[in-house]
């Protein structure tokens, strides 16, 4: 009853154009921003370290790959090589220039894969779909393969790590161990607000038209003056770039040190999962895609043992870790059942009928 | 909007997180065990985690813990993925846990740089950042008993010995098969280092992570070099696919070292043809010890261990073993040392520093000729213990050598170099500050 259209006027092409047209939702949006941001006294700091965090990096990541999947249609198995990509730069630079601010670099790391991903989504304008995957998975391969043989990119380090060395704004610790997860949450939730605001503006605008028209029918998309090469280019070399800052987070401000084989296939398939589960082309869905992959396994691994002790049954930690498996496993083929475009369309549907609540008709 | 779903998850969330800490006993001692019985190196992670839980839990059982104060057990699986490990981390940050033992490298590396600010201090035993040996630079980082460049001084010591001198390893070649990851790649400068010395040529093989059961171009490789020696540096699966594919390409088997990583499995899976297979190692096999049997009876026997009767005493079992004689020992001599009996990780960590293991010691803990002894002190936090071959003579290992010194004096100049270019490349890495305890 409180959720609906009545007695909103759009007098203006801009208010008609606006992404949320609804004051409830521009409501319910600063109220979530506000929320988040509050989190970030009110929270653990087991929540903000080992939940928060993670999921806003990978909602980062995931939408990366579904301004490249989801809106331009190109299916790309690099996510995890172009987050390391990312990483890399991010050390190679910092470590270079510590004069400079970290937030710089890591905003500045993400052009160097974002131009990596453009070379490798050259390709993109003679293949498609599994064999444009095919490619990319080169770039995977090729790519893992120089974090671990290029020692340089280590600062040849023995250990072939990377490590967040100290790093301050406005004289706190924001990077490094002495950096309290309040303040690096902070950072990558402010990071995360400004990029999605970006990629929002980016979709929602002429560029994103294009991409879609692309992913659409592209022939039709070249009849009507989109030239192919330079917007695939370009939504690779976008998508890349908030791959790229996702990495550097990743490593950075959720690790605090890694190996290269946290760039590995196996989280290219993770981001790629949470892009499918959530939504292809939605923005909304690349956050509920990191909440189902990633938040629920936690939680499960919380509730299950809470859930079983009462009736007597005490099991082992590996059990809990198979039955997240499966219970995860259980709820995608549910989730993908009942709604194929995944989860951002139930939401889409909840919305609508919540409009209408309580006289449907 | 998006952020709305969220929000009321994160909020459910946090209730859960508080919900399901438990209170702790006052007088008891938090021991998380972060284990991987699931994932892809199951194979290798299970018969560990079963040592290390089932050891602890004998102390419990037979003792009623460590001076009196119980260990509360915790294990945490971590499936060896960097990701669940961080997870596994923070989950028991909160408990204060008296030591963390992350049984990966991966996962180590991430907590290195914390321990220091969580006071937890880290046990990564002979894995690791190799320059962790350094208490001078990591005090709340241990890797005893011995680092992986001791390791390989060791094997060439050894194949020196049998040739009959090291010099005699003059024009030989040695092959180097290795995973091709910081881990497998560490013992190249030495190994290159001892090559020009020596005057012994090094062919290296390295193999992906991605094919680790799949080594057949290496051995190709192998089988056109002929190397006199085959050094293996691999882990998880890729131990047994080498002892499988050098059978098969008919390297001499009993030209074939291995660091200390491959198991019981790994050589079987090489059928017949395995038979003289060695390896380093620093532990007994087998039950015959008062503690092994202790556990066999008051936790194996009993239902409480989750390991099948006939793998008690296997190689990584007795590995997970001694993985907690480390822990137990740690806490004890903490206890001793600060007259507390419910220690926390500051004191732990003083325990570890003051750690001997001697053959007395051993005798007492009913695990006599178990190990060789081990010294830790303030500046020296691995002990570059000696580490002896064994054999794999078809269906067990044998003991087949005399603990083998490693080559100090070269294990030092890289250890030195690894530990200073650790700290120069983090800038801001902070200067030990905890205070060393009188050798005791």
């Amino acid at each position: 009853m409180l959720y609906r259209e009545a007695g909103q006027f759009k007098t203006n092409y801009v208010a008609d154009s606006a992404i949320f047209p609804l004051r409830q939702d521009r409501i319910g949006l600063g109220l979530i921003i506000i929320a988040a941001y509050a989190l970030a006294f009110m929270g653990s700091d087991f929540l903000l370290q080992a939940v928060l965090i993670p999921f806003l990096v990978f909602s980062l990541a995931s939408i990366g790959l579904n301004i490249l999947t989801g809106y331009t249609g190109l299916l790309s198995l690099g996510t995890g090589a172009f987050m390391g990509v990312g990483a890399y730069a991010c050390y190679k630079l910092m470590t270079a220039f510590p004069e400079v601010n970290v937030i710089v670099w890591i905003f500045v790391s993400g052009f160097f894969s974002a131009a990596i991903g453009a070379l490798f989504g050259l390709p993109s304008l003679r293949i498609k779909g599994f064999y444009l995957a095919v490619a990319t998975l080169a770039a995977q391969f090729f790519l893992q393969w120089c974090f671990i043989r290029i020692p340089w990119l280590v600062n040849y380090n023995v250990s072939g790590a990377l490590d967040a060395p100290l790093r301050t704004l406005f004289g706190t610790p924001i990077m490094g161990p002495n950096a309290t997860p309040q303040t690096r949450y902070l950072v990558v939730l402010t990071i995360v607000i400004l990029l999605t605001w970006l990629a929002s503006n980016l979709v929602h605008g002429r560029i994103g038209r294009m991409w879609i028209a692309i992913r659409d029918m592209d022939l039709a998309a070249e009849l009507m003056g989109i030239r192919p090469l330079q917007t695939k280019l370009l939504a690779f070399a976008v998508s890349s770039y908030y791959c790229g800052v996702a990495g550097a987070l990743l490593v950075f401000l959720w690790y605090g040190g890694a190996e290269y084989d946290v760039f590995n296939i196996n989280q290219s398939f993770f981001i790629l999962f949470m892009v499918i589960i959530g939504g292809l082309g939605s923005l909304i869905g690349s956050f509920f895609g990191a909440a189902l992959i990633f938040i629920l396994p936690i939680v499960l691994g919380i509730v299950l043992p809470a859930m079983l002790s009462p009736f007597g049954i005490s099991v082992g930690a590996d059990v809990i870790e198979h039955l997240r498996f499966m219970i995860v496993g259980a709820l995608i083929i549910f989730f993908l059942i009942v709604e194929p475009h995944g989860l951002a369309r139930l939401w889409q549907i909840g919305k609508q009928k919540l409009l209408v609540w309580p006289f449907p008709y | 909007m998006s952020f709305r779903k969220i929000g009321l998850g994160l909020a459910a969330a946090t209730m859960l997180a508080g919900m399901a800490l438990p209170a702790l006993a006052q007088d008891s001692v938090y021991v998380p065990l972060f284990t991987y019985r699931t994932g892809p190196f199951a194979g290798s992670g299970t018969p560990i985690a079963d040592g290390m839980h089932d050891y602890l839990r004998m102390l419990n059982e037979r003792d009623g813990g460590i001076g009196g104060v119980k260990l509360v057990l915790e294990e945490c699986e971590t499936g060896y993925d960097t990701k669940k490990g961080v997870e596994c981390y923070e989950s028991v940050k909160g408990k204060n846990p008296v030591i963390v033992n992350p049984w990966s490298t991966g996962i180590t590396l991430p907590l290195i740089p914390r321990a220091s600010v969580d006071k937890i201090p880290i046990l990564s035993m002979a894995y690791g950042l190799s320059a962790s040996a350094r208490g001078d630079i990591f005090p709340w980082v241990f890797n005893p008993p011995a680092t992986y460049w001791d390791g390989l001084s060791m094997i060439v010591k050894y194949i020196g010995e049998k040739e009959g001198g090291l010099e005699k390893l003059k024009g030989k070649k040695i092959g180097f098969l290795h995973l091709d990851a910081a881990f497998g790649k560490e013992p190249i400068p030495l190994l290159q280092e001892l090559a020009k010395d020596i005057g012994f040529e090094v062919a290296l093989y390295p193999v992906a992570a991605q094919d680790m059961q799949n080594q057949s171009s290496q051995w190709l490789s192998a089988r056109r070099d002929r190397p006199d020696y085959m050094i293996m540096w691999g882990w998880g699966s890729m131990n047994g696919a080498a002892v499988k594919e050098a059978v098969r390409s008919g390297y001499p088997i009993d030209k074939f070292y291995s660091v200390w990583w491959p198991g019981e499995d790994d050589a079987r899976s090489g059928g017949a043809g395995a038979k003289g297979f060695k390896m380093l190692n620093w532990h007994a096999v087998g039950t015959n010890f008062p503690a092994i049997q202790d556990i066999q009876k008051h936790v194996v026997d009993k239902g409480l261990s989750k390991a099948p009767k006939d793998k008690v005493g296997e190689l990584l079992y007795n590995r997970g073993v001694y993985n907690s004689l480390l822990i137990a020992e740690g806490i004890a001599t903490a206890q001793k040392l600060t007259g507390k009996k419910a220690v926390t990780g500051e004191d732990v960590r003083r325990g570890m520093e003051n750690i001997k293991l001697d053959p007395a010691r051993l005798k007492e803990l009913g695990l006599e000729g178990f190990t060789d002894q081990l010294v830790l002190s303030c500046a020296d936090h691995n002990g570059h213990r000696a580490a002896f071959m064994q054999e794999w003579d078809g269906t067990k290992w044998v003991k087949i050598s005399n603990p083998i010194e490693p080559m100090t004096d070269r294990v030092k100049g890289q250890l030195e170099a690894a530990a200073k270019d650790y700290a120069e490349k983090n800038a801001g890495w902070p200067k030990r500050t905890e205070a060393c305890d009188k050798a005791s």
